[in-house]
């Protein structure tokens, strides 16, 4: 085994061409990346799922206080979601730019998309204070405890996704759309899609449902 | 019983908050308790002793340098070995306090412990035990060994990698320091509702447990993604899912596992957490709040924990098994589909964990027919060892001892957990010492064996050198008859009623299962002793016990075909595979090493940034325990800018220079020419 042959026999390893032989090795690590974050989205996703399953079981135990149709004004959810689902749109577009390597546009659209996020946690805020201010705080019954994890646990991610959305403006403004990049802003596309499916199950099954029922 | 006054005066005292210091004040130290005393006596001289020298001998740089802030899988890997090893030392030192106590309680006498101090034993025993001891030692087996049998130069993501191990230290940091600052929970490892609550629990021990459990449980969220990806993507050529050694496999599994139920702990944690902090009723008794619905949550990630733990041990003894008896795995296949199978399975029967909250017949019936459905599968695999073994040249060096010690004692903790699994059955054995028996008889018999198994078989691949058998079978042996001796009373005591976590006994009637029990846990004591002497006298003798070839076993997987131990780059050139037990045919076909043509290797640059992030993230989780609120503020905002900071680095790997590859090639060469000689 100790032989020193000259020429080593093909089939047991990959001999590489000296002068080719780093791009293999990057296109190996960005798909890795990508898969990777799906694997973190649906560990995400089990977290919602827990708060789901909470709510599921919880979400009927008012304890003598306020029942969802006391509390949602469901045009003003109405106007939220929108707003949300908006800002997928625009970061559909921003992704579209950047694929015609368009460093200009996709920052606009990114931009905006920032903006109807922002407006997105206003709103929740808003929501959040005047529930507050009646007296229906997350300490009030096990109802109003797994609605505020729910909503709120989503809320902090848009407000994540929005952090993160602010650090990939400016580092596109400092290299602009660089390999790695162009990879970020992908991830930052599947979350921020990912965090608007989790709100059409939090608006279907908290708001909707509450309301009707 | 002045002691435990003692002990209301300084939990009151420490309930004061504090705007600077929080619940923190003099009263806080335990030191009013004699073994706290002693213990923290004891453990500052030898910390002391060792922080000393490694001051003496300058070795912190180079600790920092090359361990610390690496994300070289092998190195992180012997990393969770290194805190696997140190946490099984203070775990086991609670066993022992817990037998000792018992053996005195149940002869007529008082114990030394009282019963405030005993229930935080056995709830930090229970807690040290899985989340880090066997954990590390898990995570530590899948880092190292699993890339090199891929043919893989690093995981997919090496610096979340070191990221995750951090994490899990800061976990265990705070743990240990609920020793000796404050109290640890007193709620057992699980932390059931409404006890674990703020009513019940006021002190500070349940919120170290929270906050422990929270980052560490990230960590290994993180860390499982990690191995998924590494697997799934980066195996080496001709390497297809059916050609990858079952270890691999079961690392593939484990890691699915981990991503889907780790986040569950964290988010029933998290809502506990909210419970206690902030006041809210998801698991409290008034305000529509559901106790039983943490008990629901928490089971459905700890089961699958338990089979998080089991599979790739199951995996280690696949590798053992055909390589000490030098045929190929009986039944790779149905191995694969065995371990797919109880992957699946095991997140189907949380419930029989509470078959006595009364969930009715029908669900009952269920839950336990999926449990003993379980047994199927694994009852597969010990069949497929015994095929392997029959008619082959078995050589008995000390993994395989394990080996047959392992499938002796897991038949037997497989029976009896069939045995619970009887909802009716399970009535009567709820919460006995007979469930304590079973799941260490598992966990001991299955895990602990095939870790030492595993270290014993996969040592001369990291260190270059062999253990020295004589105390690793000292080591077996004790470990064996000791464990036999402190549990098998323990199934007596449990059909006779006995419950778990009782401190005091009334009827001396119970005293001789005890005492046996407490020299059962002397041996495994000496089992352990063992081991560390083993270590010890194999680094004296290393010379002599020099592996040069790399392959000191007659392996049969890749890790066996580069160096020991390998260099950091693991392989020079990607290995080709085209069939299982890939480095077997390569031996066969008479491959010859490459000499010559190397390339550049691209490999990733080291990073404090994983220390810094868990060091802040422990600042955080210490402040939060005491209501020590701008800490925590500006340690978790400090945490956030720094994470953010790092993503501004782009230079994060290099080219190794051809040269550079030649040079450690060649004086590989030379030690293979030197061991052939």
């Amino acid at each position: 085994m100790s032989d020193t042959g000259a020429n080593p026999p093909k089939e047991f390893f990959v001999i590489e061409d000296p002068h080719h032989g780093d791009d293999h090795g990057e296109h190996h690590h960005e798909t890795g990346t990508m898969l990777g974050f799906w694997i973190y989205l649906m560990s995400d996703c089990l977290i919602f799922g827990i708060l789901f399953a909470t709510y599921a079981v919880l979400g009927q135990n008012y304890a003598a206080g306020p029942a969802p149709a006391d509390l949602f004004e469901i045009e003003k959810i109405l106007l939220a979601t929108f707003a949300l689902l908006f800002s997928s749109i625009t970061y559909g577009f921003a992704v579209l730019r950047m694929d015609m390597d368009d460093l200009r546009g996709t920052v606009l659209w990114l931009i905006v998309t920032g903006l109807f996020g922002a407006g997105f946690l206003y709103l929740e805020f808003q929501e959040f204070s005047h529930l507050w201010h009646i007296g229906a705080t997350p300490m009030a019954s096990a109802f109003l405890s797994s609605f505020f994890f729910l909503v709120g646990t989503h809320g902090l991610h848009v407000l994540g996704g929005s952090i993160w959305l602010i650090v990939l403006l400016m580092q596109l403004g400092q290299r602009g759309l660089t390999h790695e990049n162009k990879r970020r802003v992908m991830c930052l596309s599947l979350f921020w899609h990912f965090l608007d499916l989790i709100w059409i199950g939090v608006f279907s099954l908290v708001y909707l449902t509450g309301v009707l029922l | 019983m002045s002691l435990s006054n003692e002990a209301a005066d300084g939990i009151a005292r420490a309930t004061g908050v504090d705007p600077i210091f929080g619940k923190l004040s003099w009263g806080v130290f335990p030191f009013y308790e004699p073994i706290i005393l002693y213990t923290f006596i004891v453990v500052a001289i030898g910390g002391g002793a060792v922080v000393g020298a490694l001051t003496y001998f300058r070795l912190w740089g180079y600790l920092w340098k090359e361990w610390f802030t690496s994300i070289d899988h092998k190195k992180i890997g012997i990393m969770y070995m290194v805190l696997g090893l140190v946490m099984l030392l203070r775990g086991f030192a609670d066993a022992l306090m817990m037998r000792g106590h018992q053996a005195i309680a149940a002869s007529g006498g008082e114990g030394f412990l009282n019963a405030h101090h005993y229930d935080q034993i056995f709830t930090a025993h229970g807690v040290i035990m899985i989340f880090f001891v066997a954990m590390p030692f898990v995570t530590g087996f899948m880092n190292y060994v699993m890339p090199l049998q891929i043919g893989a130069r690093d995981v997919a993501f090496p610096f979340l990698n070191n990221l995750s191990f951090w994490l899990t230290v800061s976990g265990a940091v705070l743990i240990m320091m609920s020793l000796f600052i404050g109290e640890f929970s007193t709620a057992g490892w699980l932390a059931y509702a409404p006890f674990s609550g703020l009513d019940y629990s006021p002190s500070v021990g349940m919120d170290y447990y929270l906050w422990s459990l929270n980052i560490a449980g990230i960590g290994t969220t993180l860390s499982g993604i990690n191995l998924v990806v590494t697997i799934v993507k980066m195996r080496a050529p001709g390497m297809t899912l059916m050609k990858m050694p079952v270890f691999t496999w079961t690392a593939l599994c484990t890691n699915i596992l981990i991503v889907a139920t780790f986040p569950v702990l964290t988010a029933t944690l998290a809502l506990l957490t909210a419970d206690r902090y902030l006041g809210t009723h998801f698991f409290t008794n008034d305000l529509g709040g559901n106790p039983m619905m943490y008990v629901n949550l928490i089971w459905i990630w700890g089961h699958p924990e338990v089979y998080i733990l089991i599979l790739p041990i199951f995996g280690i003894f696949s590798e053992i098994v055909p390589t000490f008896t030098g045929k190929r795995l009986f039944g790779y296949t149905s191995m694969v589909y065995a371990t797919c199978v109880i992957m699946i399975l095991s997140y189907l029967v949380w419930l029989h964990h509470f078959f006595t909250m009364g969930a009715g017949a029908n669900v009952n019936a269920f839950f336990g027919i999926t449990t003993m459905v379980i047994s199927i599968p694994t009852g597969a695999k010990i069949f497929n060892w015994l095929f392997t073994m029959y008619k082959g040249r078995i050589r008995f060096e000390t993994p395989m001892l394990w080996v047959m010690g392992f499938m002796l004692t897991f038949v037997l903790g497989g029976m009896t957990g069939v045995l619970l699994a009887v909802p009716p059955a399970d009535y009567v054995l709820h919460n006995s010492l007979f469930l304590i028996a079973h799941f260490h008889n598992v966990i001991i018999g299955g895990v602990v064996f095939g870790i030492f198994a595993g270290i014993i078989y996969w040592w001369p691949k990291a260190f270059g050198f062999k253990l020295e058998p004589f105390w690793g079978k000292v080591s077996f042996w004790c470990w064996l008859i000791g464990f036999y001796l402190a549990f098998m009373p323990l199934y007596v005591l449990g059909l006779m009623g006995v419950t778990r976590r009782l401190s005091q006994f009334e009827d001396t009637f119970y005293s001789i299962y005890f005492v046996i029990a407490l020299f059962g846990a002397l041996f495994i004591a000496a089992g352990i002793g063992a081991f560390l002497v083993q270590i010890y006298v194999s680094i004296r003798r290393r010379d002599e016990l020099r592996d040069t070839t790399g392959d000191p076993w007659g392996g049969r997987t890749l890790e066996w075909s580069t160096s020991s131990p390998p260099p950091y780059y693991n392989f020079a050139f990607t290995p080709r595979v085209h069939e299982l037990d890939a480095f077997t045919q390569m031996k066969r076909e008479g491959f010859v090493r490459p000499t010559e043509g190397f390339v550049p290797i691209h490999m990733p640059r080291y990073t404090a940034t994983g220390v810094v992030m868990a060091g802040l993230l422990t600042v955080m989780g210490f402040a939060l325990v005491w209501h020590i609120w701008w800490l925590a503020a500006v340690s978790f905002a400090a945490t956030l800018v720094y994470g953010i900071g790092h993503t501004f680095n782009y230079d994060r790997d290099y080219y190794v220079p051809a040269d550079e590859v030649k040079d450690i090639e060649d004086q590989r060469t030379q030690a293979l020419a030197g061991a052939a000689e």
